[in-house]
């Protein structure tokens, strides 16, 4: 088999053996890639013939076809967002990128189907032994497709359903179309519009009324190849009364050029429904990660964001939830880690559409070395409602002098009936702090370790179990080094 | 009444003070072309999010300084005391008087270029604007031609207050009014500028500027209360400077004007300076304020703290959109922004933008904002002790704006504040 590990942990700190050989382990986990055998392969750079190219593969019916075809002309028709965002959005080569490559094979429902070298990816990334230990359902896609799907027989028995884009828009039409595009439309922003044009893979859910999943849902995305942009696209549809946890995951190899992800993720809560969605973001540090994400949430229907960002060399992320119905709420709880080269925009979007809606945000970012985090947030509490409730904190941690952070919130609200607070504070880990603990014998770097763990603590807990546990450890490893 | 013949303020290189310094005459020209080249705020600008772009267009207004002003009649109940009392109608001084210690200068702008031609020089104008109003402010350096210019040497300590009433007479009227204050090594002096319509309907505007400029160890306060008519606009550009160990306080009032803009920009150049931002604003029917801010921390161990509150009324609309940025190397910053809008009826609206830009660690900052309403409880609770509703949701809105008033530290001061909220206070009772 040919692995290619690229192993590049910088040695700073005197660290014993065998917390070196975790760390180094870990760090490489992703780190690794399988040689490139595409049976379908759309080339590089984006036209027309790139959208038939991915609609002939795909065999799509006309509806989706021309849907593609407005949103490339949408795409081209808008500019790069950098009157607000970064310049680094420039850095973007769009004819550089390749925009759909798969091996032609439909996703398998057993991992022994799976190809060998897809499959031991995602066994090397835990996929298959996590599934097997607490999830309900998993998709792991690989470049622009789905390699494996699989639901738990009896949650199939009750309807839900649990595919990919493209099968979903296929084969259940009738349940996915209504919903399809319109809670992010073609022309929300630039890269929504990219995704539409050019989406593949990603998962399609539906619950059924009343069906509560007591496990979550995964999907896991992979990068695989150079030069490739992934641009799946999500849609969850939770019907009256139901609840689901789902849970995303991601990562690529350190390639020499840098990766585009441009995902669209829509939601869709409808009376009394539940629906988490649980993100950990840990692409390699060249991959641009522009992401729109928002959720419709219904009559007293719950949409959170549960939101964890470590990785890329740019995100740009701000997962809304529009509070459609009356008692609607939203959350988004984000937490964002900044490195060194790291460029870290989060935040959420609140619209209040209903009376009596209520939405919370709680970010807390932390910056590392010459890691910029920004927080952008907008809250919209439209006339003619009363009794909306929004509540907006955002804390900044800085590990260096020359770390940076930046708040951007927006509040706009109407009429006298409302109720909105907004609180945000930058500080950073205390000399006495560092000196406290390394009195009673912690060293300085696990002392730094503490108090960031400890800053994001109540926000890690929002996280499934699993998840909180390797969380820390990827704060940890991210931390390493950084004291001084 | 439009007078056809005069040209108006956009589509016209103005008349530059005839017997202006030769740099003052080129500064002005260079400022046309600026004003000329730069393009309008555009859908795109973030400096403009939220705001009323429209509003922006002046090109109905002709300078006051060529229009037949009259007479103008207005009435002056300013502070008892005072150190020095100037009016300028239309952009011309028609009174003045003064008792200053020995060394302070003192004059309206045109009288200042000729007799300190350099020390004008050195200040006026020197900050750049960057909250998304230079095209205004380079209008502004075109058409100036008056204000005042007060600068406080060393150790000379002015304490009573320097009134200075910007009078804004006749329709479709423009004025430009500047004030530039400097404080030298533990000066000290408090300014209060006012802008007044001479008739409650003619439609105005007012584009000024004021530069703070305080030296090291000095106490500046400074003013503005903006009681425009209700159909004049006003567009006020603020810039301070403070030195290591000073202390300046800028305090801007808006209870007139249809739609107001006021962008105000301190900049903390020394450790141990103090930067107080303060601002209260009472929108009633459809007035709108929009008003941005930017702190500037560009040296260590340095305060800032900035306190708005807006009561809004009818369909008042206010805009909000601070930053606070702290250079790199800036560490031990104590940075603070609060913005709190009080929303007195259902068809108000609030926009706020708190925003931070930090670039080194070992920094207090925090930014807060709420909106909300006075809540049942709060009136349920004066009920029960006698009060009457109405007048219960009025002694709360008045409590709430003078949190910032107590913040002038000056009891004359706060009083003269709390004139005009009380005044407007009443319109809406």
């Amino acid at each position: 088999m040919d692995i290619k590990d690229i192993n590049s942990t910088p040695e700073v700190y005197e660290i014993d053996q065998e917390t070196q050989d975790a760390i180094t382990i870990d760090r490489a986990k992703g780190d690794f890639r399988f040689p490139e055998k595409h049976k379908f392969d759309a080339g590089y750079g984006l036209n027309a013939d790139t959208i038939d190219y991915i609609s002939n593969v795909k065999k799509e019916k006309d509806w989706i076809r021309e849907f593609r075809y407005k949103a490339l002309d949408v795409f081209e028709s808008k500019p790069m967002p950098t009157n607000w965002a970064t310049d680094d959005l420039n850095n973007i080569d769009f004819d550089a990128i390749r925009y759909y490559l798969s091996d032609g094979e439909r996703p398998k429902r057993s991992w022994d189907d799976v190809p060998e070298d897809v499959k031991e990816t995602f066994e090397r990334l835990g996929i298959p032994e996590q599934e097997r230990a607490f999830l309900a359902g998993v998709e792991a896609q690989f470049d622009s497709e789905a390699a494996y799907s699989n639901v738990k027989e009896d949650l199939e028995k009750q309807g839900v359903i649990f595919v990919n884009s493209t099968e979903g828009l296929r084969e259940h039409e009738e349940i996915f179309r209504p919903f399809f595009g319109k809670v992010i439309p073609t022309g929300d922003n630039k890269f929504s519009a990219l995704n539409s044009a050019v989406f593949s893979g990603g998962s399609f859910i539906y619950i059924p009324k009343g069906v509560k999943l007591k496990q979550p849902l995964q999907a896991y995305f992979r990068i695989n190849s150079e030069n490739f942009g992934q641009f799946e696209r999500t849609l969850i549809i939770a019907d009256e009364g139901s609840e689901v946890m789902y849970m995303e995951g991601c990562t690529a190899p350190q390639f020499e050029t840098s990766t585009l992800h441009s995902a669209v993720v829509e939601l869709v809560a409808l009376k009394g429904a539940k629906i988490q969605y649980v993100t950990v973001q840990n692409w390699s540090s060249n991959v641009f990660n522009l992401v729109t994400k928002r959720g419709l949430a219904h009559e007293d229907a719950e949409i959170r964001w549960i939101d964890c960002n470590i990785g890329s060399r740019l995100t740009m992320k701000y997962p809304g939830v529009v509070m459609k119905g009356e008692g609607a709420r939203g959350e988004v709880i984000s937490i964002a880690l900044a490195n060194n080269g790291q460029e870290q925009d989060t935040g959420a979007k609140m619209i209040h559409a209903a009376d009596n809606t209520t939405s919370n945000v709680v970010s807390k970012s932390i910056s590392v070395g010459e890691g910029v985090s920004t927080y952008r947030g907008q809250v919209h509490i439209p006339k003619h409602l009363k009794g909306c409730k929004n509540n907006t904190e955002c804390d900044a941690l800085l590990i260096n002098s020359n770390s940076r952070t930046d708040t951007y919130p927006a509040i706009t609200v109407r009429g006298n009936q409302h109720v909105t607070q907004h609180e945000a504070s930058v500080s950073q880990v205390s000399e006495e702090m560092l000196f406290y603990m390394q009195q009673r014998g912690i060293d300085e770097g696990a002392a730094m370790s503490l108090a960031v763990n400890g800053f994001i603590n109540d926000l890690v807990r929002e996280f499934p179990m699993e998840y909180s546990v390797e969380l820390k450890r990827l704060i940890d490893l991210e931390m390493e080094g950084s004291v001084g | 009444m439009i007078t056809l013949e005069l040209p108006s303020i956009t589509a016209e290189q103005p008349n530059v003070l005839s017997d202006a310094p030769q740099w003052f005459a080129d500064a002005q020209k260079a400022a046309w072309q600026a004003y000329l080249d730069t393009p309008a705020p555009a859908r795109t600008d973030e400096g403009w999010r939220f705001g009323d772009r429209k509003q922006a267009d002046f090109s109905e207004f002709i300078s006051a300084a060529f229009a037949e002003s009259g007479d103008v009649d207005v009435e002056i109940d300013g502070l008892e005391e005072t150190a020095g009392q100037f009016i300028f109608a239309n952009d011309s001084l028609v009174h003045a008087e003064a008792d200053l210690p020995e060394g302070v200068i003192c004059l309206p702008l045109e009288d200042a270029l000729q007799q300190h031609s350099d020390l004008v020089k050195k200040y006026f104008m020197k900050e750049e604007s960057k909250l998304g109003s230079a095209k205004f402010a380079a209008l502004h350096k075109a058409n100036v031609s008056s204000g005042l210019f007060v600068y406080v040497p060393k150790n000379i300590e002015i304490a009573k207050p320097i009134e200075v009433y910007h009078i804004l007479a006749g329709d479709n009227t423009a004025i430009f009014p500047h004030t530039l204050i400097i404080t030298e090594d533990n000066a000290k002096v408090t300014v209060v500028d006012y802008f007044k319509s001479a008739t409650p309907e003619s439609l105005g505007l007012s584009i000024a500027v004021n530069d703070l400029v305080a030296g090291p160890s000095s106490k500046l306060n400074y003013v503005a209360i903006q009681d425009l008519n209700l159909s004049s606009k006003m567009v006020q550009l603020n810039n301070t400077t403070v030195a290591k160990d000073a202390n300046a306080k800028g305090f801007i009032v808006n209870v007139g004007g249809s739609w107001v803009r006021n962008e105000a920009i301190s900049q903390l150049n020394g450790a141990g300076c103090n930067s107080d931002m303060l601002s209260l604003n009472i929108p009633t029917g459809t007035q709108e304020y929009d008003q941005r801010t930017f702190q500037h921390h560009a040296a260590s161990h340095a305060f800032s703290d900035l306190l708005y509150k807006n009561t809004l009324f009818g369909k008042g609309k206010t805009t909000f959109s601070g930053i606070i940025a702290v250079d790199e190397g800036a560490h031990f910053t104590d940075a603070y922004q609060t913005c709190r809008n009080l929303m007195m009826e259902d068809t108000t609206e609030a926009h706020s933008m708190p925003g931070l830009q930090i670039n080194a660690d070992q920094v207090k900052c925090s930014h807060g904002s709420t909106s909300a309403a006075i809540s049942d409880e709060e009136i349920f609770y004066l009920q029960a002790r006698g009060i009457h509703p109405k007048k219960a949701r009025q002694l709360i809105a008045r409590g709430f704006s003078v949190e910032v008033v107590e913040r002038l530290e000056n009891e004359a001061l706060e009083e003269l504040v709390l004139s005009y909220v009380d005044a407007k206070f009443a319109t809406v009772a």
